[in-house]
């Protein structure tokens, strides 16, 4: 895909990085033994360390090494078996070491892939240039008071996976899916929830404008989008900015904006003008972090299929289209309620059922797959019916709306609302001859060769029997009596 | 030889938040740059083939199991701040 900015003076092309952070999931924090449970009590899960005391030291947490390396391998990535722990200085409320522990160059995880699934099915792969490991600061409210800000300590300390792309992306769609593919991913593993709007993933973007070919221009970083669709607007936004600053003859300064979603512009952060100075450091609290290839091997015997093998399978083993296959992906509910309804079934019956009927309904009502009124088991139920001739494809997407109201069974429900097929030979000619009776001119119509009559004769019977005939069945009966 | 004036030492004092005065950063200047020069000095030995050190102890980072073994001070962690309201600390405004 490409997209160009079409200026006044000629065509501009996006060159986009991302920076994700994600919260790895963990009972306790990186370096401390206090709580990462969300929603308690401000400054509750919080330790002497995590508030900085002085003397205190730091012990990290092997399960966040792990989650860490099991990311790694899902963005199939290169393990650093040793790595190393900086100070990144800088000075704010809600950080109370006036450093953050970080990686700076030697991080845990080097450089690996993403492959983005577009909306048309084509595929594109993004480079990723590190994942390392860091602690979140804490909580600043500046909207208690007047003048002053309350801040909590609670997420001071959680650990932190910033993983970082190389500047691959050109379209501010491509960031949307790279988004969607790196929660994918991190979901699959188990390594983050990827909520952003609980902050869980937080992104930030680096955003320049070149003509195409050229070298790349200088960058600013939009910090802390909240969600995957503010981030392609905040992109879009930024870009469009640039090319009016260059094409009115001005230089694009390196600095840190902000989006503001409700005014729709990006605009410079103040604070900042001086912060980009860290000042790294080796932490001299923290020896170096080392493990062996056993340990990691022990990791990647935890890993599950990730999306692109699920992709290929459904692709290679149940016969469904690329396009399908991406859309049952992309969240791992999906794909598992999927599996459950394809399982002993036609695979691409049960993929239409699942996106178009069942992903339609869920979209409409505006809930998510886990909360689905339909069960795997019941949709699974209901194609059952379709394929051992119980009801007709017409009578089964009754069922399924009343499934969708209700919950229920639906073979219970053809039973109670005596949905079933007629395949009594007799009780359809019963239906026929009635038909048949009533329109004597039709009857002559047709066999005066206007065979496409037939088709009204066959919507007379169904709904004579209230769509419960085999179809087939009256079709062919119905020639018989007529032309037979 | 190399050499800090006035301005580096100033940008360096701000960013560690440590009032200097005028004086003081003249002073400083001088200082610091004797430890450039010291460090210029340590320069010249080769190190060739040698992997950089990160710590003097041949050692490894220790590693703890996940498990929550503290938290809940709330009082503790407040106990020294000088204004705190509703369990937070409170602080002169920072916003954007």
């Amino acid at each position: 895909m490409t997209y160009i900015i079409e200026g006044s003076t000629g065509p501009w092309e996006i060159v986009v990085g991302l920076e994700v952070h994600c919260q790895v999931v963990s009972n306790s924090k990186l370096f401390s033994g206090a709580s990462t449970k969300f929603g308690n009590d401000a400054n509750s899960n919080v330790s002497l360390v995590d508030a900085a005391m002085p003397g205190m030291l730091p012990v990290i947490n092997a399960e966040c090494v792990r989650q860490a390396v099991k990311t790694g391998l899902g963005l199939k990535a290169q393990i650093n078996k040793e790595s190393v722990f900086s100070r990144k200085n800088y000075f704010y409320a809600d950080l109370p070491q006036g450093y953050q522990i970080s990686q700076f160059d030697k991080p845990i995880v080097g450089k690996g892939t993403i492959i983005l699934d577009m909306p048309d099915g084509t595929t594109k792969s993004v480079g990723i240039e590190r994942l390392h490991l860091e602690q979140d600061a804490g909580k600043s409210m500046h909207d208690q008071d007047p003048k002053y800000s309350h801040i909590d300590l609670n997420r001071s300390g959680v650990a932190l996976m910033e993983i970082v792309s190389d500047p691959d992306i050109r379209h501010p769609e491509e960031a949307g899916a790279y988004l969607t593919k790196l929660r994918a991913i991190v979901r699959y593993l188990g390594t983050c929830d990827g909520n952003m709007n609980e902050g869980s993933m937080r992104c930030d973007a680096n955003v320049s404008v070149r003509r195409p070919g050229e070298p790349f221009g200088t960058r600013c970083e939009i910090k802390n989008v909240n969600s995957i669709r503010f981030v392609m607007q905040a992109i879009e936004i930024e870009a469009k900015r640039q090319v009016e600053v260059l094409e009115s003859g001005g230089e694009i300064i390196q600095q840190t904006r902000l989006f503001d979603q409700r005014l729709g512009e990006t605009r410079a952060m103040r604070s900042k003008e001086m912060a980009h100075d860290y000042r790294y450091f080796p932490d001299p609290d923290l020896l170096p972090l080392v493990f062996d290839d056993a340990f990691i091997a022990e990791i990647e015997k935890t890993l599950p299929e990730l999306p692109d093998e699920k992709k290929a399978r459904f692709i290679n083993e149940n016969g469904l289209s690329a396009y399908d296959a991406g859309v049952l992906v992309a969240e791992k509910e999906k794909a598992d309620y999927y599996e459950i309804v394809a399982k002993g079934r036609d695979g691409k019956l049960a993929a239409n059922w699942v996106i178009t009927n069942l992903f339609g309904a869920l979209n409409k009502a505006e809930v998510g797959i886990a909360e689905s009124p339909v069960t795997a088991e019941n949709l699974g139920k209901l194609i059952d019916l379709i394929s051992n001739d119980t009801i007709s494809g017409r009578i089964a997407k009754d069922v399924f709306e009343i499934m969708i109201e209700t919950g229920g069974d639906p073979e219970k429900i053809v039973e109670e609302k005596g949905l079933k097929q007629i395949t009594d030979t007799g009780a359809i000619e019963t239906a026929i001859d009635e038909v048949i009776a009533a329109n004597p001119d039709k009857v002559q119509e047709i066999r005066d060769g206007k065979d496409r009559m037939l088709g009204w004769f066959v919507g007379q019977v169904m709904k004579s029997t209230g769509g419960k005939a085999n179809p087939g069945m009256v079709n062919k009966m119905l020639r018989d009596k007529i032309l037979g | 030889m190399s050499s800090l004036d006035k301005e580096t030492v100033r940008r360096i004092a701000y960013l560690s938040r440590i009032n200097v005065s005028e004086e003081g950063l003249t002073e400083l200047a001088g200082d610091l740059t004797r430890i450039l020069d010291f460090v210029e000095e340590l320069q010249e030995v080769d190190v060739e083939g040698c992997e950089p050190l990160t710590s003097v102890a041949d050692l490894t980072l220790p590693l703890r199991k996940d498990e929550v073994t503290d938290g809940n001070i709330q009082q503790k962690v407040l106990s020294n701040a000088p204004m705190t309201d509703a369990g937070c600390f409170v602080v002169p405004k920072v916003v954007e």
